[in-house]
């Protein structure tokens, strides 16, 4: 059967789905209906080539699998080469499955295009005990395995953790910072973590690295003597992440920030000077993550970084020498544009998360 | 510097762990900033890096040229090539930020009022930056009779060095460099007396393609193909780039330029090197490069007599294309009457090396062939003994290695394999790597990766002094016989959309042939 749309589904390329799905279905069914859909496809052209990249392991609430799917459906060309999406319906008795093999309807000769493999499971909550046994026979061997559960489901993570090599987690999506941190760490001890908190300070990280890397500049990191982060009045975990990426980075050593009146502050040991922290709520930013960074230095100047129209605005001021403001060019990458950065990430590895994951948790206690 | 720690004076330590490393601030001035190379793929690039947030956080840009444009005029004209040629759509405001502070020179190239205006220009924007010091990148995409002009002017008004300021100059040279070893040779000389080495990028535009730096990756992070890249285990080498469109609008650069100056000379060499080279201590861009070089200097220049015998050239003539009748190159807009420019070059060449020694190195490009491809084809010896010869089959072709550069990238092994059935039936089976179906990632345009990679002062990617004269040793004397007076009527030609002329045959070594394009 040819279908369009679904999971699969890529924005401004007109795609068809090649489907397949069976009521009350077991594993090996479902693992010899992929690949007969597969056959079927390089039968149609031998341009279809099935992609060997990352497998994704989706756990969602049944109710709300399709704003799930919407969401992975605007991720673009990071998408993973097999998807697979447990619907988790509570009182479900058998599982349902359907299996799409998704591809680009037109391939010019000559040319070669990856077709997208998704996997959608109906189970019920008597099946999470046993997850393991329905997902691990339908992954592709030899490619990583991410695993992402955004409705919770940390019993069936748990089951999952023995072929994940990578988990998606999003920080801020856990109404209290300090939970969600230690879920991450607990998570970061026993595979790699992918936070797309930490994803979305990215770019300001990059920016405060760059404003600090001529050589002219680089000893001021050495010198700084404020920090304000503001943020998403939801996004507390990404400014504490970016706090702890600077102090695990610069050696300030971090101590829990207290809660006062506009926000948390606490004043952080650095080598020669302390440094004043402050994460301050912006009620004004409409999407999660930072809305601004301010620093100060020893020598008086103070270097702010706000959200603006074609990228950062930056201002730098200070005694002698009048103030300054130009853009950090850069697209805004919307929530899809983090999503598909964070399956992207799960074939890379970030060697300064973990220090500022436990800097932060540190600043969250 | 540990994460422990308070960083150590000089250094950064907030740029571990980032993909993107920060480049310094700088203004990019562009010479022919309003022609078709920068339209098609400078501006797109700019673009495309400012869309990324990969451009340095304080950059300016600056266009060049005889036209006598308003900065408001360079900026509608950039826009515009920003999308008309960009790989993906613009974000309007990241555009509008980027094209925001543009600012325009007009002048002559050989008139020194035109350098007086750009450094006043550049005088400038670092007064408007102020705490921090401008690097300054001249990126020459005009005629290549203008890069010693534009050098020796830069020299003359002091453009090449920032004094007193701590910021860097470079100077970004398009290809071609030189038209031949002499002209190379007086090219370097001249850019040379004005910037060091150092400050000098010469662009081969392949080097920056992700397949092309990804033979690095291939030979030398595999342990399988170490122990058989030699003479004892390969056979022969083909490098192909056809192309199946003719010359299109660049009749007067090409009709003085030919097949061999336009790709032989440069990227099918720098392929070639590559693939042959030693492995380097590191990826430092004089250790890849001391490397390359050695590859270059053991291949011996043909003497005139041993031209024919080694290098066949074409010429294409009317056929058919796509089903369609094509016009032969002499018919083409702009093409000389009785032209005699090949479309077409083969070259049989030997690495004369420990390693290389009487391996046959066949090199071919040429305009309006059958396909549009690149690849290299690595062709290993046979078995020692075939247990499976079967008179009723045909024989067994060797394995082959095959690395596409495009259209679709990947890397394709040829192996003897069972055929299902009663009887040992051997037949040749393909083992394919798709780059396309092996990473999410889409990869950059090579002119994104270079100009970021001059910006930050990285050469790895640019072609040396040494080695660009190098090249031009092998070619000099194949162009000084094709160019001879008596030689010039003697160009065979091939029917467009063929595999080429039947001429280059007789270049192939006993059991090779080509590959079919």
């Amino acid at each position: 059967m040819r279908v369009r749309a679904g999971y699969a589904r890529v924005v401004a390329v007109p795609t068809t789905d090649n489907v397949w799905r069976e009521r009350d279905t077991e594993p090996p069914a479902i693992e010899a209906a992929i690949r007969a859909l597969e056959r079927d496809r390089h039968r149609e052209d031998p341009g279809y080539v099935h992609a060997r990249v990352l497998n994704m392991v989706v756990l969602v609430d049944r109710e709300w699998s399709g704003e799930i799917a919407n969401r992975l459906g605007r991720v673009g060309r990071f998408h993973p080469s097999r998807l697979i999406v447990c619907a988790i319906d509570p009182g479900r008795r058998v599982v349902d499955a359907l299996v799409s093999v998704a591809a680009p309807a037109e391939v010019r000769e000559g040319e070669t295009v990856a077709t997208r493999e998704t996997v959608v499971l109906d189970i019920g909550a008597r099946h999470v005990a046993g997850l393991e046994t329905i997902v691990g026979p339908l992954v592709k061997t030899d490619v990583p395995t991410l695993v992402w559960a955004p409705h919770g489901h940390h019993d069936a993570v748990r089951r999952l953790m023995g072929l994940a090599q990578v988990m998606l987690v999003d920080s801020v999506e856990d109404p209290d910072a300090g939970t969600a941190l230690r879920r991450a760490r607990g998570l970061s001890e026993e595979t790699y973590v992918v936070d797309l908190a930490w994803l979305r300070t990215t770019p300001w990280r990059e920016r405060i690295a760059g404003t600090f890397d001529p050589a002219n500049r680089r000893c001021e990191l050495s010198t700084l003597t404020r920090l304000q982060v503001r943020h998403h009045p939801d996004s507390r975990a990404a400014a504490l992440l970016l706090t702890g990426w600077l102090a695990s980075r610069l050696g300030w050593e971090p101590s829990p920030l207290v809660s006062g009146a506009d926000g948390l502050q606490a004043s952080l040991h650095a080598q020669r000077q302390d440094v004043a922290v402050h994460l301050a709520a912006d009620p004004s930013q409409t999407v999660p993550g930072l809305s601004g960074i301010t620093v100060d230095t020893a020598s008086g100047e103070t270097l702010a970084l706000d959200r603006g129209r074609g990228g950062l605005h930056a201002t730098i001021a200070g005694p002698g020498a009048p103030t300054q403001d130009w853009t950090l060019l850069g697209a805004s990458r919307g929530e899809s544009g983090v999503l598909g950065e964070g399956i992207r990430q799960a074939l890379l590895r970030d060697p300064t998360y973990l220090p500022a994951l436990r800097a932060a948790e540190i600043l969250a206690r | 510097m540990t994460a422990e720690g308070a960083p150590a004076p000089g250094e950064n330590p907030l740029v571990e762990g980032l993909e993107r490393l920060p480049v310094p601030p700088t203004v990019l001035v562009i010479f022919g900033a309003t022609g078709d190379l920068s339209k098609r793929k400078l501006l797109p690039a700019l673009y495309n890096l400012a869309h990324e947030g990969a451009l340095p956080e304080r950059f300016h840009l600056v266009g060049s040229s005889r036209s006598h444009l308003s900065d408001d005029d360079f900026r509608r004209e950039a826009a515009d090539a920003v999308r008309e040629f960009s790989r993906r759509p613009p974000d309007e405001t990241v555009l509008e930020a980027l094209l925001r502070s543009v600012r325009w020179v007009s002048g002559g190239f050989d008139d020194p009022a035109t350098y007086e205006a750009l450094g006043t220009t550049l005088d400038d924007l670092d007064a408007e930056t102020g705490r921090v010091a401008l690097n300054r990148a001249f990126y020459l995409s005009t005629a290549p009779g203008f890069f010693p002009v534009i050098v020796e002017h830069l020299g003359r008004r002091g453009l090449h060095e920032c004094e007193g300021s701590g910021a860097g100059t470079r100077i970004i040279i398009e290809k071609p460099f030189g038209s031949t070893l002499a002209s190379a040779v007086d090219l370097n000389e001249r850019v040379l007396s004005v910037f060091s080495e150092s400050q000098v990028f010469r662009i081969d535009h392949y080097l920056g393609k992700e397949t092309v730096q990804n033979m690095l990756a291939f030979r030398f992070a595999n342990r399988m193909f170490e122990p058989v890249w030699n003479r004892d285990h390969i056979a022969s080498v083909q490098i192909t780039a056809a192309e199946d469109i003719g010359i299109g609008s660049r009749a007067g650069y090409y009709d003085s330029s030919g097949a061999l100056r336009d790709l032989v000379q440069n990227h099918l060499l720098q392929l070639l090197c590559l693939l042959c080279m030693e492995p380097p201590i590191d990826l430092g861009a004089d250790q890849v490069r001391n490397e390359k070089v050695k590859v270059l200097k053991a291949i011996r220049p043909p003497t005139p007599d041993e031209v024919d015998a080694m290098a066949v050239r074409g010429q294409y003539a009317a056929g058919t294309a796509g089903g369609e009748p094509v016009p032969g190159y002499r018919e083409e807009d702009g093409v000389a009457d009785g032209s005699t420019t090949e479309t077409f070059a083969a070259l049989r060449l030997e690495v004369r090396n420990w390693r290389w020694a009487g391996v046959p190195f066949y090199l071919r490009t040429g305009k309006r062939l059958a396909r549009k491809v690149t690849e290299i084809a690595v062709t290993l010896k046979p078995v020692p003994h075939m247990a499976f010869d079967d008179p009723s089959h045909p024989a067994l072709p060797p394995n082959q290695l095959v690395m596409t550069i495009q259209p679709d990238e990947g890397v394709s092994l040829s192996l003897g394999a069972k055929i299902p059935g009663t009887r040992m039936q051997i037949r040749p089976v393909q083992m394919e790597f798709q780059y396309g179906a092996a990473f999410v990632s889409q990869s950059p345009e090579a002119y994104e990766r270079l100009i970021l990679d001059a910006m930050r002062g990285d050469a790895t990617l640019f072609t040396r002094n040494d080695e660009a004269e190098a090249q031009w040793r092998i070619c000099d004397p194949i162009i000084a016989r094709w160019g001879a007076p008596s030689s010039t009527d003697r160009v065979p030609h091939y029917a467009a959309g063929s595999q080429g002329p039947a001429a280059a045959d007789a270049l192939l070594r006993d059991g090779d042939s080509w590959r079919r394009i």
